[in-house]
């Protein structure tokens, strides 16, 4: 009998399960559940994206592309860009095309980083930074945002964490799962020390077109960071296209060349066929996904004044699909609350915990669901909250 | 009318049942002001009804379509609102426009039985003074009405937590 326990590497043995596999479990098995513990849009992809991809099946279009992506698709993403931001890439050495945002921050970290570098990572964030740094051989090093700050990173919060190690700052923002979002003006005090202390940033704008107030500034295009600025994007949330698994990383050929070597050996391509019909998405695409950017938006006021009215404290979220309330005021921790809630209201939500730190004391709750649903979700949370502390929990809308 | 009546109308013709407090909510307005917005439109008619889609074949009931061309002699004065005031008065007619192309009006009909129908037709529609010719096509299986398909009940594939 093989030892498998002692033929593991430490470093992946040390990799702790992300807490939203423990919750999953739990959920799958019950039935009447109201779900606001989705993170994917609740759309399903457009029918002209998913009949552009029909298309090329018909046609054959089955074979590998070049490593970095069909060329087609990287002069889009780089117009897009452009378009948008005014950040111009050079489609043939400053694109990769990746199998989703998810491969573009494990490549860029193994890149960048050499063992027991330093990787400045503002939280609460999405669960894979830490560990993808970790296994990279990096360090990681958590910034706590504060609710108070609307959970936004500071340029002092940051600066106080550097060290002579100290190789790359993570952004992400719109953010999962606060909804925080970063205002030029505080990115440009960021970008000062990222400078001055020569640093890395990878910034992960999957929720980019997700912005409902102003307008999102994409870090490559603040003066002199589009050099120093590995850009992550993808088409799963703007275009609803989660499981197609589609990314793109942009920045300095130096670095995106040596990403792609990496791919080349680990992924060889991006899936054609998702490839094509994400080229149908940004050439055709904008109209209706600015439908679901509106419909996100409305939900996101339904979803705020329906916490307000039944008493979850919220800070308001700008971007991204979540809401982040905080339960302190009840005396439980997340991971409690989120299982008592599950258990006796049949609601689902994540327990803030999971996205590192000050995560704690809060729930995400994503409203990327129907207006029954949420409405639904809304009036299981607001009697739940009352069967907690009867008499304290009178409506103060 | 402005963009705030837009996002209302379009918000009731995706769903007539959310409540002004809802709207409100969604456009994070005032809930007595979006019934103000509302009751206007109702009276002037922007917002002709609430309605609901059924679907009739799967609620057991035999409901015959058709959908008629007819060719008319437009009249001087008055053009075709006159002979088409005549045809959509008919309770069994549920809707008429006018159309460009190889003919002037086009009816939808529905009735109990195919005979019902084809009865209509002769009797009333095409006696009609002015009207030229009628070609009458039955509706054989409806896929999809006022942008809803009939038979897409797309389940939630999501999974029910994800990070």
């Amino acid at each position: 009998m093989i030892k498998w326990n002692e033929k593991l590497s430490p470093e992946v043995k040390n990799i702790p399960w992300s807490g939203i596999r423990r919750f999953f479990d739990l959920v799958s098995e019950m039935k009447g559940v109201v779900s606001l513990g989705v993170g994917e849009p609740d759309f399903v992809t457009p029918w002209h994206v998913r009949e552009a991809c029909i298309y090329s099946l018909e046609k054959g279009y089955t074979m590998y592309t070049s490593n970095w992506g069909t060329l087609e698709l990287r002069e889009e993403i780089a117009r897009n860009l452009f378009n948008t931001y005014q950040v111009s890439y050079d489609p043939r050495e400053e694109v990769l095309v990746t199998v989703g945002v998810s491969e573009g921050m494990d490549l860029a970290l193994r890149t960048v980083l050499a063992k027991g570098d330093e990787v400045l990572i503002p939280e609460p964030c999405y669960v894979s930074y830490s560990p993808c740094t970790a296994l990279a051989g990096g360090v990681p090093v958590p910034i706590a945002t504060e609710a108070a700050n609307d959970f936004r990173v500071t340029a002092a919060q940051i600066e106080a964490q550097i060290t002579p190690r100290t190789k790359a700052l993570i952004l992400s923002y719109p953010n999962n799962p606060t909804g925080a979002i970063m205002p030029r003006e505080e990115l440009m005090e960021i970008a000062k020390l990222v400078k001055k202390h020569d640093l890395v940033v990878i910034s992960d704008e999957i929720y980019d077109k997700l912005t409902y107030e102003g307008e999102h500034t994409c870090f490559a295009s603040l003066p002199a960071m589009k050099n120093r600025t590995i850009l992550l994007n993808g088409f799963s949330k703007a275009y609803a296209m989660t499981g197609w698994r589609l990314g793109y990383a942009c920045g300095h050929p130096e670095v995106i060349s040596h990403m792609t070597k990496i791919h080349q050996y680990t992924m060889l391509c991006a899936p054609v066929t998702a490839q094509m019909a994400a080229l149908e998405a940004l050439q055709n695409g904008t109209e209706e996904m600015l439908k679901m950017v509106m419909e996100y938006d409305r939900r996101r006021r339904l979803v705020l004044k329906g916490f307000k009215e039944i008493g979850l404290p919220c800070f308001e979220p700008k971007g991204a699909f979540y809401a982040f309330p905080s339960i302190k005021h009840t005396g439980l921790s997340s991971e409690v609350f989120a299982e008592r809630l599950l258990t006796e209201a049949k609601v689902a939500v994540v327990p803030g915990n999971v996205f590192g730190m000050n995560g704690e004391g809060h729930i995400r709750c994503s409203y990327a669901a129907s207006v029954e649903n949420l409405t639904e979700a809304i009036e299981r949370i607001g009697k739940f909250l009352k069967t907690l502390a009867p008499g304290q929990q009178e409506a103060c809308g | 009318m402005d963009k705030t009546d837009r996002e209302i109308l379009e918000i009731l013709q995706n769903n007539s049942r959310l409540n002004p407090g809802q709207i409100a909510a969604m456009l994070g307005m005032d809930q007595a002001d979006i019934e103000h917005r509302i009751n206007e439109m109702e009276e002037m008619r922007v917002i002709v009804k609430y309605h609901t889609l059924v679907n009739w074949e799967k609620a057991g009931e035999e409901v015959v379509s058709a959908l008629i061309e007819v060719k008319v002699a437009p009249q001087r004065g008055a053009g075709f609102d006159n002979l088409a005031e005549r045809i959509y008065r008919f309770p069994e007619v549920k809707a008429v426009y006018l159309m460009s192309g190889a003919y002037d009006i086009s009816v939808l009909i529905e009735g109990k039985t195919m005979k019902e129908v084809a009865f209509f037709v002769s009797t009333k529609l095409a006696t009609i003074e002015n009207v030229q010719s009628t070609a009458t096509h039955f509706v054989l299986k409806k896929y999809k009405q006022e942008g809803v398909i009939f038979e897409d009940k797309e389940d939630d594939r999501r999974l029910v937590i994800s990070p």
